[in-house]
């Protein structure tokens, strides 16, 4: 194995940049002339807006414009579409109520958008946003997701009665009442997936820029996927012809989901960068961040799981309700169903599966894909059900998993809710797992922990997820407005280097150093050879970007083609060269070779040849460059099992992570060293989500209480332990490269996990997240409290 | 942030003429509230009198039984310094606790202080350690300094100088950190010095107090075991998203046994 | 407007600010130094931290009159002057101690400090002493490591 090829730990490309302080990111690129805007929002959650007066703050000084939505409405700015129709249990559409980038009649939400302020720099602009009089007419709001349709709730939009986004169903119900019927035990429980503010360390930000002399824009923004964004803006905001908009996401700090969609700020700055003709930009600090990021998980669920009297699963019934906030942002509808629902097998047998999720508007930032979207839901019904199943059966939790894996040889394998596993070994995680954890000697772990006073508990996540996001016809099937496959231009450089175009976008995932290996081993050129170029609609055939684990899966294996492509034109160029037929010419590591003799080119020879045709075949262009779109034949389905071990303090109810067993499946790794990485930070907000991060709206008024890293809890280096990361590996059997994807991992198995283990350590069936320490506190003194 | 203007006085007197000539002129110490107050436009002072240029202000002595700990001295430099860990190693470790490591190193004892915000940890370790405030005007005793939530003796323009601490015979502190902010949920300095047993909560309710039951249990010596059966009610803590009050009684139990044995060493 | 003036990176730099103009603003608006970052504005995050007169502050937190006269050091002056990485920009890379790279600057630019200060931390002071820099992608994990892996070098 080269040490810089497939599987190899190579040390990433793009850190010099990052770690002398050259990264480029959005708020570090200004442009001549340029002003700033500052959004006015709503301070209420739930209000309409009687009339705004502009007069002072369009008087105050620095200041150029002053904007509102009837400004918008006057130059038929559209509103921001949801690209994914869910339709419900009757076959109906999604209720989809406009979502103005600028607020008309009503403001929805604390943080709302409501006007926006432009003037020479950023301390005018706030100082005159302070001047702008908006006439509010207070409403009741709705912030909790149980409550958003208990009839008293004030209804947030005309076109959605009782604020009911969609009633949705998967599976057949009338099947599983009969397996129920047939149980020899039921367990339930309820449960909440506590809301999630994304928290990119990276603020969103834009930067609009309109060329009067081509009338076209450029908009800067921390895009995961600046060629949706594209065609988000054009089509269906603006109307206009997609050739007149470039978008550059350049280095993004960050986005877990949070950077995926259409946002009203960049919107306006591209609008009003027209109407002052000067760049206009803006840049979120972190409170505007906390108000008005979309949002993550927020679902209220009950869950049902029938079986037999050795713990074999018969069936399941899940009911949730998932808020989608006050409006549908791009993606939100597809989050708790298609990306939730049909994940609920997990990886066990389960033969029948029913589903209703009902998504419902709230006066609360939009809710939408946050690193898992859905998956991380799913997991934590199914796991959290077993662990109390097996609880509840006397069974060991690792023993109820084993009686219920799909077995090796059961592959491919029809889960009951439409999704077909391509492969996978359950059974080799967990054995592995149970091993590095030293499952037999946790009891002895359990009483040392004892005698020093603290409760130790231990509790596992096997995770299945789909992504590798996704084969257009399904999911055009099921609702998607888009397709969902990847681009990859490779274009060989007359001398030999190699410049890669890839629709797929890095914020942190290291794809400069890692599909540099693919390329670099591909056609065997040296990886300092390779150059990855992302995020520049203007230089990179259409993509579809970053999310669902999809950049490897997906955009690696349209890199891969495109490098075939290569391979194979090159072989005619070689062939002629060396006076060979095509079929004699051998490709290895980079140098073309006639069978039998001792001939040979390398690949960047050809290169140069096809730059410089002089001596060519005739039927051959010149030239060295190919494009491939790759769409994947189905999901992909990495999986594992997470056990996580902790250690609580019945005192103060500190609960402390004493260990972390990761064992994972993704498939072939192209860099381990990247993978790694990925499973830690995933474990990290895995963790956080369940001890640590919560969003909290005040239940009456609206506001958001945890506004701010003061009482938004993230995880920081002392809430951590070290990790231990395992991997086992079946192969993705329907794409190239046979990999699976990674990023979202740690996130959808570590949650489950980690209640689990606090729960076991508790000695308690259930507990909702984050284990806060009073929340845990009163769980191991409940007892005791209640005898005095 | 609004703007303000900003002076940067050589001296205490320097800076009271200063702040006495402004509108309203607020003081900067280490700024490690003022400045989030300001970029959050919480506030909005014509001037700022600067004390980052008054050496004064800075560095801490020792001085018949007391350490003398200049107002403008960092927290990063309580903890580290050789005479307070030798002599009151408790106020090392809680100036070791405070904020994180960058706070520490900009955040002064006498903003701390006079800002008196009630999830502090230096509150506790005056009132715990019978602590003097020097001002440019006046000595207060800690007992009398802390009025209230965010509400402190200081007149209008009264600039602290330093803190004196007399020098106890033994002393501990026991914090209970908010896992967001990382101020305190409830801390607990326990002290036995040359006025008695002293205990002072801070976190727990609108401003620091002293724990009564808690001194006389230990006024016959220092355990934790001594203190094991005094509990707090409920009724008057604060309470939060955080911690309810009832939680936070539970925390100035343990948080109390736990400074009872780091006094006792 | 009053002029501040002070050492960045070595070179000393003058420039005239109003009362409010944070360090930050100053490096990265007026110095063009944008390798400092903003991230929070509660002065939690840690992705502005630089060194002040040999210490690490937040730079979000911090006037740029408060550090007139002052030695400034940010992650653009951290390498030596012929490129070659200072040995925690170094481990960081050996152990991938960054994934998005927003908050890598203040994050280095906080452990070379903690190094001054503890040339030889174990694990739990590492993660202590980070209490005052978030980072979102790496679960700390290769930072930790990192470190740990810097103090050994350059203690040689």
């Amino acid at each position: 194995m080269p040490d810089t090829g497939i599987g190899a730990s190579v040390k990433r490309k793009e850190d010099f940049r990052f770690l002398t302080g050259q990264g480029r990111y959005t708020d570090d690129i200004n442009r001549p002339g340029q002003l700033h805007a500052y959004f006015v929002r709503s301070p209420h959650a739930h209000a309409t807006i009687k009339g705004v007066n502009k007069t002072a703050a369009e008087a105050a000084e620095g200041v150029v414009a002053v904007f509102t939505g009837a400004d918008m409405a006057a130059d038929n700015v559209g509103s921001l579409p949801c690209g994914w129709v869910v339709n419900d249990r009757h076959g109906d559409p999604h209720k989809a109520p406009p979502h103005f980038p600028l607020a008309r009649d009503k403001a929805r939400y604390v943080g709302d958008h409501v006007a926006v302020v432009i003037a020479k720099t950023y301390d005018a602009a706030r100082n005159a946003g302070e001047l702008v009089e908006v006439d509010y007419g207070e409403l009741p709001a709705v912030a909790e997701t149980g409550k958003a349709q208990d009839g008293s709730a004030q209804q947030l939009h005309d076109e959605a009665p009782n604020n009911l986004c969609y009633d949705w169903v998967l599976g057949d119900e009338a099947e599983a009442d009969a397996a129920f019927a047939k149980a020899h035990h039921i367990t339930k429980i309820d449960l909440i997936n506590n809301r999630l503010i994304p928290n990119a360390m990276e603020p969103r930000a834009a930067l609009g820029e309109y060329d009067g002399g081509t009338d076209s824009f450029t908009l800067y923004s921390t895009s995961q996927n600046p060629h949706l964004l594209k065609l988000i803006l054009c089509a269906f905001v603006f109307g206009m012809n997609e050739n007149k908009l470039r978008v550059i996401a350049p280095d993004v700090g960050g986005g877990f989901g949070s950077k995926i969609f259409c946002y009203a700020e960049e919107t306006v700055c591209m609008w009003a960068s027209k109407k002052v003709r000067a760049p206009v930009k803006w840049t979120a600090d972190r409170s505007e961040s906390f108000t008005s990021d979309a949002h993550g998980r927020d679902h209220v669920t009950h869950a049902e799981l029938a079986m037999d009297e050795n713990g074999k699963f018969l069936g399941m019934k899940v009911d949730t309700t998932a808020n989608m906030g006050a409006y549908l942002s791009s993606f939100s509808t597809s989050v708790p169903t298609y990306l939730y629902a049909t994940l609920l097998a997990g990886q066990y047998t389960t033969p029948v599966i029913f589903a209703n999720v009902k998504a419902v508007f709230t006066n609360t930032a939009p809710v939408d894909a946050y690193r898992g979207a859905g998956r991380p839901e799913a997991t934590y019904v199914v796991e959290r059900l077993v662990e109390v199943a097996a609880r509840e059966m006397g069974i060991d939790p690792a023993e109820i998993r084993r009686r219920n894996f799909i077995q090796p040889d059961q592959f491919p394998y029809q889960t009951p809710v439409a999704l077909q596993y391509d492969i996978g070994d359950y059974e080799a995680s967990m054995s592995k797992a149970l091993e590095m954890i030293d499952y037999d000697g946790f009891a002895a772990r359990r009483s040392a922990s004892e005698a020093k006073g603290k409760l130790r508990g231990i509790g596992f996540s096997s995770y299945i997820e789909a992504c590798g996001i996704a084969p257009s016809a399904v999911v055009g099937s099921l609702g998607a407005g888009v397709g969902l496959w990847e681009s990859a231009q490779v274009r060989f450089n007359a001398t030999g280097s190699v410049s890669v175009f890839t629709g797929s976008h890095s914020h942190g995932q290291g794809h400069e150093t890692t599909f540099s290996q693919l390329v670099a081993e591909t056609l065997g050129i040296p990886i300092e050879n390779v150059e990855i170029v992302h995020g520049d609609t203007g230089s990179i055939p259409m993509g579809m970007g970053t999310y669902g684990s999809r950049s490897l899966a997906v955009g690696g294996s349209a890199i891969s083609r495109a490098c075939d492509k290569i391979i194979e034109k090159s072989r005619k160029i070689a062939a002629h060269l060396m006076e060979a037929s095509v079929e004699d010419v051998e490709f290895d590591a980079g140098t073309f070779r006639v069978a039998g003799t001792d001939k040979e080119k390398s690949i960047a020879e050809i290169a140069f040849t096809a730059y410089v045709p002089h001596n060519y075949p005739e039927d051959v262009e010149p030239g060295l460059d190919e494009t491939a779109f790759y769409d994947p034949l189905n999901f992909t389905y990495p999986a594992g099992l997470h056990i996580c071990e902790v250690e609580i303090d019945p005192a103060t109810g500190v609960t402390e992570i004493v260990d972390w067993v990761a064992v994972d499946d993704f498939g072939k790794v192209i860099n381990p060293m990247v993978v790694e990485g990925q499973v830690h930070g995933g474990i990290a907000q895995g963790v956080g989500q369940a001890l640590l991060e919560n969003c909290v709206y005040d239940k009456d008024s609206g506001q958001l209480l945890t506004g701010s890293y003061m009482d938004y809890c993230m995880p920081r280096a002392d809430d951590l332990p070290s990790f231990r990361v395992g991997l086992t590996e079946t192969a993705c059997t329907h794409n190239p490269l046979g990999v699976k994807g990674c990023g979202e991992a740690g996130a959808i198995a570590a949650p489950a996990a980690t209640i689990n283990a606090i729960t076991n350590a508790l000695g308690i069936l259930s507990m909702d997240m984050p284990a806060s320490p009073e929340k845990v506190w009163r769980l191991a003194n409940e007892p005791k409290m209640a005898a005095e | 942030m609004y703007n303000f203007n900003h002076h940067r006085p050589g001296s205490v007197d320097a800076a009271a003429a200063a702040l006495s000539s402004a509108d309203d002129g607020k003081i900067l110490a280490g700024g490690m509230t003022l400045l989030p107050t300001l970029k959050q436009r919480l506030a909005n002072p014509s001037d700022l009198v600067d004390l980052g240029g008054i050496a004064d202000l800075k560095g801490i002595r020792e001085d018949g039984g007391s350490l003398i700990v200049g107002a403008m001295t960092t927290h990063a430099a309580v903890a580290d310094d050789a005479t307070v860990k030798a002599k009151i190693p408790a106020l090392a470790a809680l100036a070791e606790g405070i904020g994180d490591a960058q706070v520490r190193n900009c955040g002064t004892i006498g903003g701390s202080v006079a800002n008196n915000d009630p999830a502090a940890d230096y509150p506790a370790a005056l009132v715990g350690l019978d602590a003097t405030v020097h001002t440019n005007k006046r000595q207060i005793a800690a007992d009398d300094f802390f009025t209230g939530m965010f509400e402190t003796a200081l007149d209008e323009g009264e600039i602290i100088t330093a803190v004196a601490f007399p020098i106890p015979e033994k002393a501990g502190y026991a914090k209970f950190a908010n896992p967001a902010s990382r101020y305190a949920i409830v801390g607990v300095m326990v002290a036995k010095g040359p006025a008695g047993t002293r205990v002072a909560v801070t976190g727990a309710g609108p401003s620091v107090f002293r724990l009564g039951d808690a001194e006389s249990a230990l006024s016959g010596g220092i355990s934790a075991d001594a203190v094991s059966g005094v509990s707090v009610a409920a009724d008057g803590l604060n309470s939060d998203l955080h911690a309810s009050s009832e939680y936070r009684a539970n925390l100035v139990s343990v948080m109390l046994r736990r400074a009872a044995a780091a006094a006792a060493g | 407007m009053p002029t501040v003036s002070m050492t960045v990176n070595g070179r000393a730099v003058t420039g005239d600010v109003e009362g409010r103009t944070l360090l930050v603003q100053f490096l990265r608006e007026q110095l063009a130094l944008t390798g400092t970052h903003i991230g929070c504005d509660t002065s939690q995050c840690g992705a502005c931290v630089v060194h002040v007169d040999g210490q690490s502050v937040k730079s979000c937190t911090l006037l740029a009159l408060q550090a007139d006269g002052s030695e400034v050091t940010t992650i653009e002056g951290l390498a030596a002057s012929n490129g070659d990485l200072h040995p925690m920009q170094e481990a960081f890379r050996e152990h991938h101690g960054l994934q998005c790279g927003f908050c890598t600057p203040g994050m280095v630019m906080s452990a070379v400090d903690l190094l001054n200060k503890n040339p030889n931390p174990d694990e739990g002071e590492i993660r202590e002493w980070l209490e005052g820099n978030i980072c979102r992608c790496t679960g700390y994990h290769n930072i930790v490591k990192a470190i740990q892996s810097a103090a050994e070098n350059m203690r040689g």
